[in-house]
């Protein structure tokens, strides 16, 4: 039988950034296909395809033998392509049953059938075995039953794929059983599945096919009997340590940072860790591992519920999300600058524009940072020179600790091996840093030591010298 | 009853427990003042009201999709001045044509607000303080600055809205049969449940197939036409049109819409809630004189029900957020 769902040579672009890079895909009747890849690989942007959001550039979408243009959600439900959303979107001020039919509510005379909008959907629920009740407010509803409520909607539009976005990221074991028998019975009813998980031994129990993907492309696929899981891995990680990241030997000094038993409820547990005087300390893990919360706390954005974190000196945060936390857009380079500065701009409270300029001017230069000058809007600038403003801003603090969160995520090579050559250069100087990333060469390539995060606690630690990608992806993916 | 109450819905809820705190408002008045539950005064009360109702459902679209109209009472006075110069050219042509011209003149305005919304994507508090300005400014330059007095206002067009059937005038008549049909059409038309969608989680309704804009310019467009048909029944009831009429009644309107339990942020929303607003505001606003308050109390008053109301409309904890407060 031919698959009911065939993509080839799939690629799309955002503006410049290569999101796909020829995807093939084949998802078969009564099969359920995991779909493997690090943080980046193209999942995402290949959901948000399937369902309709963007359109590829290039390549073609078979569905049952014919070729067909997915142009938007409304035509991916007409197709009978369903999508079960990693953020799990659904509207938390209506019903369940309104959630169901939502734009596609059973009609009589032109207006909303209630009667039969309910007693539909409950039947779709009844079938499903969901233990919630169709006039339920979703607002009252747990994150698992919300995944059901989006299955249950896929199921009725009869859809015939049904993909499922990362659905047990943030579930209990006990939801997970009760998520997959759901799914096996619609694979058994002749659902095509896609599903889409970080998790290696839900892949194993759940899944009978498998596609990787690397860097937005498809670099294997195929049945998962008799396939083990460092065959896997191996795919996902699969490429060349690129040479390109000057690391530094120094000899690490006294103890700068010293945390305890930190705890913050539902994000991270236990967690301990030193960092020494010129050392750079990475810390790997997949998306939702709990490094940023960690690194949040750490800065003292958030607070922790438990433990100890006992520190020499100041600590400083890059974010991850340069644009919405590290800086402020409409803000000129030399204010954002300024802003964790002012103290020393304004010893007596008046801030002085002419040294605000020179602080500014003095990093636009040691950063290479491509502006017209201080006086520019951060948001004018590149996403590459953007991150050397918020890195600026802190490091003109000299800070004693520096919290690199993603600081490479998206930015072009050049700007990437200057954020590299200034964390080498600060651990030089005798400060320490935090480095945390989801890209394998880099954490191997910068750190002295790795510690790698899984569902919010440190699961090992591994010296330069043991650190190779396979280990550390282990690690993280519950091996 | 109890156990049946435990499964309504938030809102459902809401009503009811504002229903009867409106009740218990005009009990306590006229237990004081029983002259106030006379049928001519309740029907005053009614009649005082009618335009308030009218023009809140039609801000509560608006609201339910996150968005806010402030120029709804520059609408009402520009189609009321409409409504009075094409009067006072043509005396002897009825009531139908001033109906229709101020429906198709309000929802004009309106739709212009919807464009620039939709698809230029500003945000609805700019655009309709700008509108309210222009609108106004417009008054002016139809009249000149002049007023168009009740001797030169036909009698059909005075005598519309006095009219009287079963106790009730004209205007009580159409502002309950507008807040009957909203409550049936909020509840059964296909179209206003995606609007309750667009205004609960805009991203789940672009996967689900529904334009968030769209839906927002529709209920812009449906906003402007019920404020140019009140322009007409404003200056009929008054008997007066200048640039300055309804001054500052948006604020009335979306105070009366909040009161009502229509979430600021969108979503979410009645239209009984909305009619029960606009009565609970009514009702404090006539029983002031007898009490013995100065009117100009009435804003004091206003604003202590609005702050009491977003306490009272209790959020389950933790949803509760400052506007400065970053979002995680």
């Amino acid at each position: 039988m031919p698959p009911l769902l065939t993509l080839t040579g799939l690629h799309k672009s955002f503006g410049g950034v290569r999101a796909l890079a020829g995807v093939d895909l084949e998802l078969h009747r009564g099969s359920i296909t995991a779909l493997l890849g690090e943080n980046g690989a193209g999942k995402s942007t290949l959901v948000k395809i399937l369902s309709g959001v963007h359109q590829p550039d290039t390549g073609g979408i078979q569905l049952d033998g014919t070729a067909t243009h997915i142009a938007s959600p409304t035509a991916a439900r007409n197709l009978g392509i369903g999508v079960v959303h990693q953020e799990c979107l659904v509207f938390e001020h209506l019903t369940v049953a309104e959630n169901l039919f939502v734009n596609a509510y059973p009609r009589r005379r032109g207006m909303v059938d209630w009667a039969a909008l309910r007693s539909r959907a409950q039947t779709v629920l009844d079938d499903l075995g969901a233990d919630f009740h169709a006039q339920t407010a979703v607002a009252s509803l747990s994150i698992a039953q919300r995944h059901v409520v989006q299955i249950a909607r896929a199921l009725v539009n009869e859809s015939r794929v049904l993909i499922l976005d990362e659905p047990t990221a943030s579930l209990s074991q006990r939801e997970c059983a009760e998520l997959f028998r759901i799914a096996r019975k619609l694979r058994d009813a002749g659902c095509a599945l896609l599903f889409i998980t970080h998790r290696f031994e839900e892949i194993f129990e759940l899944a009978d096919r498998y596609a990787v993907f690397r860097d937005g492309m498809s670099v294997g696929t195929g049945a998962l009997a008799g396939t083990q899981r460092d065959e896997l891995i191996r795919l996902m990680v699969g490429r060349p340590v690129e040479q390109m990241f000057p690391k530094q030997d120094v000899q690490p000094g006294e103890t700068l940072l010293r945390v305890e038993n930190l705890g913050r409820d539902a994000e991270f547990e236990d967690i301990g860790f030193t960092l020494r005087r010129g050392e750079i300390l990475g810390i790997y893990g997949l998306v939702g591992a709990g490094r940023s919360e960690l690194a949040q706390v750490l800065f003292g954005a958030e607070h922790a519920d438990r433990g100890r974190i006992t520190c020499s000196g100041d600590i400083a945060l890059v974010p991850e999300d340069r644009q919405g936390q590290g800086s402020i857009l409409p803000f000129s380079i030399a204010a954002n600058i300024a802003l964790p500065n002012l103290a020393t701009l304004a010893p007596r409270g008046w801030l002085s524009a002419r040294r605000e300029r020179e602080l500014a001017q003095q990093w636009i230069d040691a950063l290479a940072i491509r502006a017209a000058g201080p006086s520019q809007p951060v948001g004018n600038l590149s996403g590459g020179n953007q991150q050397k403003v918020v890195l600026a801003k802190w490091l003109a603090r000299k800070p004693a600790v520096l919290i690199l969160d993603e600081p490479t995520k998206g930015i072009d090579v050049g700007a990437k091996a200057a954020v590299h050559q200034v964390m080498g250069e600060l651990a030089a100087a005798g400060h320490g840093v935090i480095l945390i990333s989801s890209e394998l060469p880099e954490i191997i390539a910068m750190s002295d030591r790795v510690l790698v995060m899984r569902r919010g606690r440190l699961r090992a630690e591994f010296t330069r010298a043991a650190a190779t990608g396979e280990a550390l992806l282990r690690a993280a993916s519950d091996a | 009853m109890m156990s049946q109450y435990r499964d309504w819905s938030p809102v459902a809820r809401r009503d009811l427990n504002f229903a009867l705190l409106t009740l218990a408002l005009l009990a306590a008045v006229v237990f004081r003042y029983p002259t106030f539950a006379a049928p001519g005064n309740l029907a005053g009360v009614l009649d005082d009201t009618a335009i308030l109702i009218m023009l809140a459902l039609g801000q509560m679209l608006v609201i339910l999709v996150r968005g806010v109209d402030l120029s709804v009472a520059a609408n009402l006075a520009l189609c009321g001045m409409l409504a009075a110069l094409f009067n006072r050219s043509f005396p002897d042509a009825g009531i139908l044509p001033v109906l229709v011209l101020t429906l198709l003149a309000g929802g004009l305005l309106g739709a212009l607000n919807g464009v620039l919304v939709w698809k230029l994507r500003l945000p609805p508090i700019v655009v309709t303080l700008g509108t309210m300005s222009v609108y106004r400014g417009v008054i002016y330059l139809l009249s000149h600055g002049s007023w168009v007095n009740d001797n030169e206002m036909s009698r059909d067009f005075l005598a519309f809205t006095r009219a009287r059937f079963l106790g009730l005038s004209t205007l009580a008549w159409l502002a309950l049969a507008c807040a009957a049909l909203f409550i049936v059409a909020l509840r059964r038309m296909p179209a206003a449940r995606n609007l309750y969608a667009a205004g609960g989680n805009p991203e789940a309704a672009a996967c689900s197939g529904i334009d968030a804009g769209r839906m927002q310019f529709l209920a812009f467009t449906v906003c402007g036409a019920i404020a140019g048909l009140c322009g007409y029944l404003w200056v009929a009831r008054f008997a007066v049109a200048y640039t300055d009429i309804a001054l500052g009644f948006e604020l009335q309107v979306i105070a009366a819409c909040l009161i009502g339990g229509v979430a600021i942020a969108g979503g979410a929303g009645s239209a009984l809630g909305v009619v029960l607003g606009c009565l609970f505001l009514g009702i404090v606003r006539s029983s002031l004189p007898l009490v013995g308050i100065s009117a100009f109390w009435q804003m004091f008053i206003n604003g202590v029900v609005i702050l009491s109301a977003v306490l009272l409309s209790a959020r389950p904890q933790g949803s509760r957020r400052a506007t400065l407060e970053s979002p995680r």
